[in-house]
């Protein structure tokens, strides 16, 4: 079954048809790769589902409930987390205060309470150490390289413990070696159950990573299978080279 | 560690018992006066600092909430005749709250916006309120201004102790609750949403409530500030209630001492208010206005961060070094891994943009 389904979204910024009734559908435990010439629409089907666009029409459900056009806040704590193209972190907070950010928040008692409260202190630093980032715990997040900044947005995403996580570009600009260190992260926490939806262009890592490739062109769909079928696919080779 | 904690705490209690037997070391009426003052303006900037310096929002229009304290507490003396003496004191909470129900709704509408809109918003929000002021005259008597009671048992030379006392409990209560605010994981959204709301918000965040509560919090205190004001100075006037230049101080008090620390607005404070009082009383009224004016200038120019902040930093990055050498040490395997890190990360450390360096340098979002 399906765990989170785009039905026929679709989304127009004045006259661009950013998303042109987009249909996708992730299973649960998949590592899916979603690709496509610049301006296809995959960051803004990002947007889309995390609630920091509105979609014109359409649907998008997540297990059970229906999260069309839902807050950012609301569909993250429904359990998909998100890093950006641009990775966004709180620069002026410590590497650790960062970490605690997206813990979830359940009464007024937790809010009250000091935000390195032991266990999810111990939850904090073990992630932390997950992304080989203990030693720089104290720094300001600003201080952090452009590769050390992509791995505490993963990192800290992971604290909620999402179900679905989009990482729109993590090898964008980032040097081979810390790519197979994400590659590696990345099926760790997939055979713990994670289901990732991975926007990307480089392909290598696609084709290594991912077991299901979705390719998008002007706003919607136009191929889908397995990365050696896509990538033999003619409709995908004139997508990218046709214009 | 626990040594620099002793030493903190140490440092804390020794400033506290200075500040509980100032009044003692120094009688002089003169003396006191300026400390009843400077005591209200670390108050006061503190409470602006729980909303502005932790949210990154600069709000402008906090003299509409310390008018609105004083006016509280000049009303309700006048309509309950209270006489001079303690009982005002007991209504300063009272005032305060005053102050932070009204600022549920104007909070509400000038946190709609975000940045420049923002900061124009407050302050237009305090010349109204300021307006107000002058003409429901059934409610304040216009112009013509509000008298308080005053307490006629006090000597001269004691007169002061009271309001010192008072204004230093309120400080306390300000410095405790920004304390809090910044050790909580609710401060912890504030602050994330000073770096980045939407990336907060994207994270779980509650960001419309967590910026209201943070600016009730701050109007509540600057309300009891405003009150305790009032009842000090006797008289009051709409326009020197509701003051524009109350901003301009708590502003430049925050920043002098550091945006966004528990510390930082009451350094400012206590290093501003006796120099403006100092020349004030040596140079006149208006020529502490230029003087004013220069020291922002020279605070933004040379200081953008405050003195805390450019402190702590060097602070926590000797820190860092040293805990990152000592790990190092410690254990193979860890210094392996640092090393790891390192090779992995290098070629790309330290590459911050321009815009961000130059953000984190300026230290607020506007």
């Amino acid at each position: 079954m399906s765990l989170l389904q785009v039905q026929e979204i679709s989304k127009a910024f004045g006259g661009i048809r950013a998303l042109d009734a987009c249909s996708i559908s992730i299973e649960q435990g998949s590592i899916t790769g979603l690709i496509g010439p610049n301006g296809s629409g995959k960051t803004t089907l990002f947007n889309v589902i995390t609630g920091y666009e509105r979609a014109d029409t359409g649907q998008i459900r997540f297990g059970d409930h229906i999260i069309t056009n839902a807050s950012p806040d609301k569909v993250f704590r429904l359990g998909i987390g998100r890093t950006f193209q641009l990775t966004r972190i709180f620069p002026r907070l410590t590497v650790l205060e960062n970490m605690h950010v997206a813990v979830q928040r359940h009464d007024l008692k937790g809010l009250l309470s000091r935000w390195n409260a032991t266990h999810e202190q111990q939850r904090a630093l073990e992630l932390l150490a997950f992304v080989n980032l203990t030693a720089l715990k104290n720094m300001p997040a600003g201080n952090l390289s452009y590769g050390q900044r992509k791995l505490l947005e993963f990192a800290l995403i992971l604290i909620a413990e999402p179900r679905v996580i989009l990482l729109d570009e993590p090898a964008g600009g980032v040097n081979p070696a810390m790519i197979s260190y994400l590659t590696d992260r990345i099926r760790i926490l997939n055979e713990r159950g994670v289901t990732f939806l991975v926007v990307e262009h480089n392909m290598e890592f696609v084709m290594e990573l991912c077991d299901r490739v979705i390719v998008m062109h002007r706003g919607t769909k136009i191929a889908e299978g397995s990365p050696a079928e896509v990538s033999a696919n003619p409709t995908v080779l004139e997508a990218y080279l046709g214009d | 560690m626990s040594n620099s904690k002793l030493f903190q705490g140490t440092g804390l209690l020794l400033l506290l018992a200075i500040a509980v037997v100032f009044p003692l070391l120094f009688p002089n009426p003169a003396v006191t006066t300026i400390a009843v003052f400077t005591i209200l303006f670390a108050a006061a900037a503190t409470g602006w600092n729980i909303f502005s310096g932790y949210t990154g929002y600069i709000a402008l229009g906090h003299a509409a909430y310390f008018g609105i304290g004083a006016y509280a507490l000049a009303i309700m003396c006048q309509d309950w005749h209270i006489p001079g003496g303690y009982l005002p004191f007991l209504l300063v909470p009272i005032a305060g709250l005053i102050a932070a129900v009204v600022a549920i709704p104007l909070g509400g509408i000038a946190l709609r916006v975000r940045r420049h809109t923002f900061v124009v918003i407050t302050i237009a929000i305090f010349f109204i309120l300021q307006l107000l002021a002058y003409n429901l005259r059934d409610l304040t008597n216009g112009s013509t201004g509000m008298g308080l009671p005053i307490p006629t048992d006090w000597s001269g030379d004691f007169f002061n102790t009271p309001f010192y006392y008072v204004a230093l409990i309120v400080l306390l209560l300000a410095i405790a609750i920004s304390w809090w605010v910044r050790n909580s994981k609710y401060g912890l959204g504030l602050l994330a949403i000073r770096d980045d709301e939407d990336r907060a918000l994207g994270l779980g965040v509650h960001v419309e409530v967590s910026k209201l509560t943070a600016f009730v919090i701050s109007a509540f205190i600057v309300g009891m500030v405003g009150a305790i004001w009032a009842y000090f100075v006797e008289s009051i006037y709409p326009p020197v209630a509701f003051d524009a230049l109350f901003d301009v101080a708590v502003t430049l008090m925050a920043f002098l001492g550091g945006v966004g620390t528990i510390a930082g607005p009451i350094l400012g404070a206590l290093l501003l208010e006796p120099t403006q009082q100092y020349f004030t009383l040596q140079f006149g009224e208006n020529y502490y206005l230029v003087i004013y004016g220069a020291m922002f200038l020279i605070v933004i120019l040379l200081l953008p961060r405050g003195i805390i902040p450019t402190l702590t930093e060097r602070w926590t990055r000797l820190q860092a070094i040293r805990s990152q050498r000592q790990e190092a040490a410690l254990s193979l395997s860890a210094s392996e891994q640092v090393h790891i890190g390192k090779r992995l990360i290098a070629p790309e450390a330290e590459q911050a943009s321009p815009e961000e360096e130059q953000a984190r340098e300026e230290g607020i979002n506007l």
